[in-house]
Formats: C-alpha cells, structure tokens, sequence
C-alpha cells in the first residue's frame, strides 16, 4: 500500500516540478490564510487582511518594527517642524510596478484618498492637511499637537497616482472607493511593494510575484512567488501544512499546537497579541451595575487566568486591563484580581447577597473560542449568585445585537487601529455619544467625564512619557472603577515549514513582512 | 410529452416564487451584511449611508419587488462579497462542484452496479458478506469524518507500529499499515485545463485527477453503501421472478440472464432513487467542499451565509431549486426511456 501510493505521488511530483526561475528570488511560498483580502482596494476596508495585503504589494512611509517601534520605508527620515507639524524626506528612486517613480505628488494623491475613505477617514481626522515643498519632501499637518503622528504615519501606503489617475474605458473615475460593485482600484493595483498581483480568483487563489525593480535590494528575502490559498476550516488549515500542501499558514488554532509543535517537519511561532477580549456591563439595563461594587465583584468572581489556562489551553494573555505590554497605556501593577471570598463579601456589602437575573450574549465564531469562554464566565457569576442567562450568535447575527445592546453583559473583542491605548477607551469606556461617535462600542453605557477629559488632554500631548503616565492613569482608574470586565489578549500564531524562516518577519499587528522572508 | 413539459416548467415557476420568497423572509435573520464591509471603527452614519445606497432600509416587499423585477429580466443582483453578479459567481464557482459530483458519481456507478450484482447472484460467498458489513459502516459514518479520516491517511500520512518490528511478520504488518501520505489535502489543482467559457477541469491532468481523488472518494462513501445495498435488493427480488425462471428453464446464458434481463429491471427504481439522490448530494457537497476548501458552490455558499452576502444566498437557492426541478424532469424522461409503459403526461390514466 505505502510502496504503491508512493510511487503514484512520485510520478505526479515530478510531472508537476516547477521550472526554476533565474533571476535571485526563486523561492516559492505556497500559504494558507483563514481569509483572502476582500478586494485589491487598499483603502476600501480597514482590516487585518486589507493591511497584510499592503504590506506585500506597497510599502507604508515608516512601519512597525516587531517591538512596537518605527523603521523607515519609503520615507527616509522624518523631523518635527512645530508643534503640529511633521517633514517627511522621501525615498528616490522608488518605483512603483507600472514603472512610474514614486514622489510627493503620490503621497499626496494618496493622503486625499484617504481623507475620502469611509473606513480611515477617522484615523486621518487629526490631520488637517498635507504640504507638498518639492519632489522629495513634504509635510503633514494637524489640527491640534497630536502625539500619535507617525502611528497614523504607518497607515499611508503612497499609491501610483498617474495609475489611479483619469477615466476606465467605460468612462469611471479609476480613483474611486466603492464599497461594493466594481471599480478600477478594486481590482487593478500599482504599488510600491515586494510583489505585485499576477493572478486573483476571490475566495480561491491569489498569486503574488517578485517585482523586478524593488528598490529595497538591501532586503534579505528571496521568495519570487507566492501563492495565497484562503483556508477558512481549521483542521484543513492545519492539514494542508502537515501533509506538505502549503509552507505557512495562520492563524494556527489553540487545539492543534500540540500536535505543530510535536510535528518534526513543522516550526510554531507564538505571540502575545493585542486584541483585548472583554465584557460590557450594561448599566442602563441592570439597575444593579450602576452600583461600582457590584461591578468589583464581578471582576473578583471571574477568573482570568483560569480561562486562558483552560479554554484558550495557554493560548491567552490573561488582562486586567486594556493596553497590552507595549502599548503607552499598559499599567504594569494592574494584575487580574480572582478572589471569589471577596466578590462574596463586595456582592453583599452592594445589598446583592441574593443575587440577581441577568442577559448575557456573546458570539460563537468571531474570536478563539468566545462561546466557551462565555459559558465558563456564566458559571463564575452563578457563585456570587448572579443567575446568567446566556445567548451566543453567529457573528452575522451578534453585531446587529450589539449595536441595539441587547444583552445585559455583552462580549467584545478590540484592537487599536493606532496601536495606541486611547484607541480603547474612545471606542470602548467613553460616555457613548451619538454625534461624535465616543464610546461607539461601550455597551456597558459607563460614563466618567474625568476619565474622557484625561483622555483628550492625552491625546495632545507629544511629550510621550507624560502623555504614557496620563494613560497608565486611565488604566488604572478604569480599574478601579471595574468600568468592564476584562478577560484577556488572545495570543497570536503561526506555523511553517521548517525551512521557511517566518519568525523575523512577524509581529504583533499580524502583517508579516513578507518581503523580507527567507526560504532556506 | 408536450403537456408533461409545460406543466413541468408552470411547476418550475411556482417552485421559485416559493423558493425566493422564503429567501426573503429569511434574510432578517441572516444579520448585518454591512459588518463584513466596513471596518468596525466606521461610524454609524456612514454605515447608514451604505445601507441607504444597497436598499438595506426599504420595506421588505419594496426589496423583494425589485428582485423580482430584475430576476424576471435574468438579473440576480451583485454580490456584496465578490462585487459581481450573482449568477456570474455562481457560474464560475459551478464547475468545480460539477467536476466533484461527477467524480463521486463516477466512483458510485463503477463501484454499485458489479458490488451489488456480485453480492445479489452470491448471496453467501464471504466477499458479499464483507462488502455488506463495511457498506453498514460506511453508511453510519458522516461525511466529515470519513474525510477527516482521508486526510490523515492519505496526505499527511501515519507511521505504525504496533508490531514487533524486529520479526519478520510484525515488521511487514507495520509496513502494511503505514502510509506515505502525500495526496494533496486541500483545493484544486493549479493546473486545470480550460474547455470553454469559463469552464476549468481538472480531469486532464495528474495533478486535477490527484486533487480529486479524496474530496470524490469522501463525497461518495455517503451513496456507496446506499446504492450497493440497493442494487443488491432490487436484484434478488428480481432474480425470484418467473421470468428469469423462464430464461433460466430455456437454457439461456447466465450472463445473459443476469446483466441483460435481470439488470434491467433493477436498474428502473436504482434511477428513480438516484434522481433524488442527486439532490442530497447537492447538501453533502457543501460538507465536503467545506472539509477540503473545494472552490465550489457548497462552501461558497456556506461562506455567503457566514458574510451575510444575501443577493448570493438567494441566488443560489434560486439556481439549486432549479437544478432540482430540472434533474427530477430529466429523471422521469429517461424513466420513460427505459421503461416505456410508464406514461408521463401526468394526466390520470
């Protein structure tokens, strides 16, 4: 039997050996992500797969390197001019894969777009404009002093503006950001980057190669052609990587890293991500969650590092507050607080010694293991005698859910597009305000004016380490308050053929720098 | 025949009103298809603004007017996923479902008809008991598990030993048992050999038949045992017959008895049963396609429901609907073909 399909594999391998390319980059990296970019529209949607789909086919101003700092791209070198002004030289000689050389027209073409773009125009709401003062060099300028500059830096990927440019020959404007139905942007692409698209079937395949004239020569990686296979099952994920079908795949899931990091042909890289996963205690709803102590002991009965030792098997960083290390707001003495005899006592001194009914709902298939994770929080509750009645939804059906607040405790995963803790509490703890969009996703309905203003006086002050001390603050007094239940950031993972050094090029955000990999 | 057909297709008509009435009524369920397209950190007002320009916000009997105003015209709408009509998606995704089906098909009709024969015409030989042991297995395994199973014997591989490897006979038992792995696991070949339009296949070269082999082999393990054990039944009622008595008594061939005369007769209610058969296929096709990210119809539609991308979804129930419709049709003629007695005008006779 083995002998027999041995032969039969054999045969066929060979029948389909690739012909080796000449030029340096020769390797070819097969990969299987649980998505594919929805569209080839950088500026279309902000998500995890649109900037991975970035970082391969052009290149950012500055980007981040793998402990949170900053590495020039295309931008060579940056200096604040005034408070509220940032010169950004860049990079000549950079040519984008239609053949066009890369200037300051690019980045402000792009800059406008951006500004257009549903999905960042809030990321580029601090910045008042942009100033172009020669080929090479330009400015950007904000309204106020705003510290989080060069992180909203990083979201700039220059687009070929003469590509982008004028009318297709149907007469649509080629630089038009269509959410939906075709457009010129979606499915075309001129960039900077590593690679360029050769071939796209959505949902299936996407076939990225090397572009000829990088002007990163300096980069060490020599992959000339990758292969994007959307997995979105787990197990065929995992098998397409142990059965040799693919080189790398992400993300791997909790239940199979035992048998990745036992498979000796495979390599497992672990990370501590930095979507924090959490739950909101909606006030208006429970009369009793306006009372802090109660809100204590919740936070005393549920126990954090349990359920990242047990559900996510490890796989979690167990979080008492937001800001994961790193992060400026990250408070290193705020550690999750498990104390069942306390929340007992807390559940008492509140008058709740009885306890209550609530609603509880949660997702089952946005984040690992969310469903589990939601019952075993049930059952923590039910020892300070607060009854759960729990509901859990597909994700299609639990946004329209949670945008109506319509469970008393409600879960919620988040990670800051800026990578900046301000980030959290906007969306997140902010007195929920219609107009201005604060507190968008608070689904707790906490407010504290104090805690916002400190926030906002954060957020123009470009001395960083007052501005981190002001944050850690924050931290800690949302802590205080128990204004959310914090339950953990869920761990990052990859995994690779032994061969394919995927470690160097990985980080925290999740968009490997492809370009710079190395296949042995 | 005439009379058949037109109140075949008023039938058709009336199965997609139904069809994509209920399509409708179910897309409330179905969530926020705006949560797929934009990034969470949107505001509210501009997701309005979406939802205002897709039609999300009229009343449901406005949207479905309009659907069907624009079906009438063969226009399914666009995909909010794939930004392209819905037809048009389908059609490309088709192919690689067609080429499943016909795969497993192939395996079940080749597999059945002898399997089932052989255990008819020797009831007690051990060969036809085993057969119909592992079909009593094979029939109580779901599909995902099957393929599960596959997967880890034929593309990643599993190495035993539970032999003493230092004799002789434990060491060839190992070796037995092992498997080299190596099929591919998931998807489609690279190579697919276009035929026109934008119809792909596979089955032209080494590398389409491998990636072929356990997504066919998975998707007919569910119909195998089905159609063994029907053939077989149907067979030794028809053999009891006087009429094969007669032919039998007239000294005919057996061969010719068995495969001309008797097979026949088995095969007429074999179509009938296959016909619908054709249609629960349809539904472990999503399975399979799903198991082996198979770029077909199945998991393309699974994904649709997970995006809540409701012009795909009832596109393509609108499209299996017909192809049932189409399929039972078909099924009848060709009933009629092999049986001539069997009237189809569908008028009380």
């Amino acid at each position: 039997m083995k002998k027999l399909i041995a032969a039969f594999v054999g045969s066929m391998a060979l029948a389909a050996a690739p012909v080796a390319l000449s030029a340096e980059a020769t390797k070819e990296l097969k990969m299987a992500y649980d998505a594919d970019p929805v569209t080839l529209d950088i500026h279309e949607q902000l998500s995890g797969g649109i900037l991975q789909l970035s970082h391969m086919t052009f290149d950012p101003l500055l980007r981040w390197t793998s402990d949170l700092g900053f590495e020039p791209r295309l931008a060579e070198s940056w200096e604040r001019v005034d408070e509220n002004t940032m010169r950004f030289k860049l990079r000549e000689g950079v040519k984008f894969h239609s053949g066009n050389e890369l200037t300051t027209d690019d980045v402000k073409f792009t800059f406008d777009r951006l500004k257009q773009s549903q999905d960042f125009k809030a990321i580029f709401k601090p910045f008042s404009g942009i100033n172009v003062i020669d080929d090479y060099t330009f400015e950007l300028v904000t309204s106020e002093p705003y510290p989080l500059l060069l992180n909203t830096a990083t979201y700039i990927f220059p687009l070929d503006s003469e590509f982008y440019s004028g009318q297709t020959e149907d007469g649509k404007d080629k630089s038009a950001i269509t959410k939906h139905g075709n457009s010129f942007a979606s499915e075309n692409l001129s960039g900077t980057g590593p690679y360029t698209v050769t071939e796209r079937k959505q949902g299936v395949r996407v076939e990225f190669e090397r572009f000829d004239d990088y002007w990163d020569t300096e980069s060490p990686g020599n992959v000339g052609k990758i292969v994007l296979t959307p997995i979105k099952e787990n197990n065929t994920r995992v098998s397409a990587l142990l059965s040799g079908g693919v080189d790398f795949i992400a993300p791997v899931p909790p239940n199979d890293l035992e048998r990745i990091r036992n498979d000796k042909n495979a390599n497992l890289v672990t990370m501590s991500g930095t979507r924090i996963i959490l739950f909101h205690m909606n006030q208006e709803r429970v009369e009793a969650f306006k009372n802090p102590k109660v809100r204590q002991a919740i936070a005393y009965a549920i126990n954090q590092e349990g359920i990242a030792a047990k559900i996510m098997k490890g796989f979690a960083t167990p979080a008492a507050q937001m800001s994961p290390a790193g992060y400026q707001g990250h408070n290193e003495s705020l550690t999750p607080r498990f104390d069942v005899a306390k929340a007992q006592q807390l559940m008492k001194e509140a008058g709740y010694e009885d306890g209550f009914t609530i609603t509880m709902m949660a997702p089952n298939n946005r984040y690992v293991n969310d469903d589990k994770i939601a019952q075993a929080v049930a059952a923590m509750l039910a020892r300070i005698n607060i009854k759960v009645d729990l509901k859990t939804l597909p994700k299609a059906q639990y946004w329209p859910e949670y945008d109506n607040r319509a469970g008393d405790m409600m879960m919620i995963g988040w990670h800051a597009d800026t990578e900046d803790s301000a980030n959290f509490y906007e969306f997140l703890t902010f007195c929920p305000d219609a107009e201005s969009g604060s507190g968008q996703y608070n689904a707790g309905n906490y407010c504290n004016p104090e805690i916002d203003a400190l926030v906002q006086k954060a957020n123009v002050e470009t001395d960083l380490d007052k501005r981190a001390a002001m944050l850690q603050e924050v931290e800690q007094r949302l802590y205080d308050d128990a204004a959310f239940v914090p339950l953990h950031w869920q761990d990052l993972a990859w995994a690779s053929k032994k061969n394919v050094k995927i470690e160097p090029v990985l980080n925290v955000m999740n968009f490997p720098y492809l370009g710079d990999l190395v296949i042995e | 025949m005439l009379a058949f057909l037109v109140q075949r297709i008023s039938q058709a008509f009336l199965v997609m009103f139904v069809i994509s009435v209920i399509a409708f009524a179910i897309q409330d369920g179905l969530g926020d298809p705006l949560q797929e397209m934009v990034g969470m950190s949107v505001s509210e007002e501009e997701r309005e603004a979406i939802r205002e320009e897709l039609g999300l916000n009229d009343p449901m009997v406005v949207q479905y007017l309009r659907f069907a105003g624009n079906a009438l015209q063969g226009d399914l709408g666009n995909s909010y996923f794939y930004s392209k009509p819905t037809l048009e998606v389908i059609a490309e995704h088709l192919p690689a479902t067609l080429e499943l089906v016909i795969g497993a098909s192939l395996i079940i009709v080749f597999l059945s008809v002898p399997i089932g024969v052989y255990a008819a015409i020797r009831p007690q030989a051990w060969l036809s008991k085993f057969f119909m042991g592992v079909s009593t297995v094979g029939i109580s395994i779901p599909v995902f598990l099957t393929a599960i199973v596959l997967i880890q014997l034929f593309s990643i591989g599993v190495t035993v030993n539970w032999f003493p490897s230092d004799t002789g006979w434990g060491q060839w038992l190992n070796d037995f048992f092992t498997t080299e792995g190596g099929l591919p696991s998931y998807g489609r070949s690279d190579e697919l050999t276009h035929l026109f339009g934008t119809w792909e296949s596979g089955f032209f070269t080494g590398t389409g038949l491998m990636h072929l082999v356990l997504p066919s082999v998975s998707l007919a393990s569910i119909m195998l045992p089905l159609f063994i054990r029907l053939i077989r039944a149907e067979m030794m009622e028809v053999l009891q017959s006087d009429y094969i008595r007669y032919a039998r008594a007239k000294g005919l061939s057996a061969g010719r008895i068995n495969f001309l005369h008797a097979l026949k007769n088995t095969m007429l209610p074999v179509i009938t049963v296959g016909g619908v058969q054709i249609g629960i296929m349809v539904a472990y096709t999503i399975l399979t396609e799903t198991v082996f990210q198979w770029p077909g119809v199945g998991l393309m539609f699974l994904e649709a429901i997970t995006r809540s991308d409701i012009p795909l979804i009832v596109a393509y129930l609108m499209v299996v609907g017909l192809i049932f419709v189409v399929t039972n049709t078909l099924v009848d003629l060709i009933y009629g073909l092999v049986n001539p007695t069997v009237k189809l005008t569908g008028k009380k006779a």
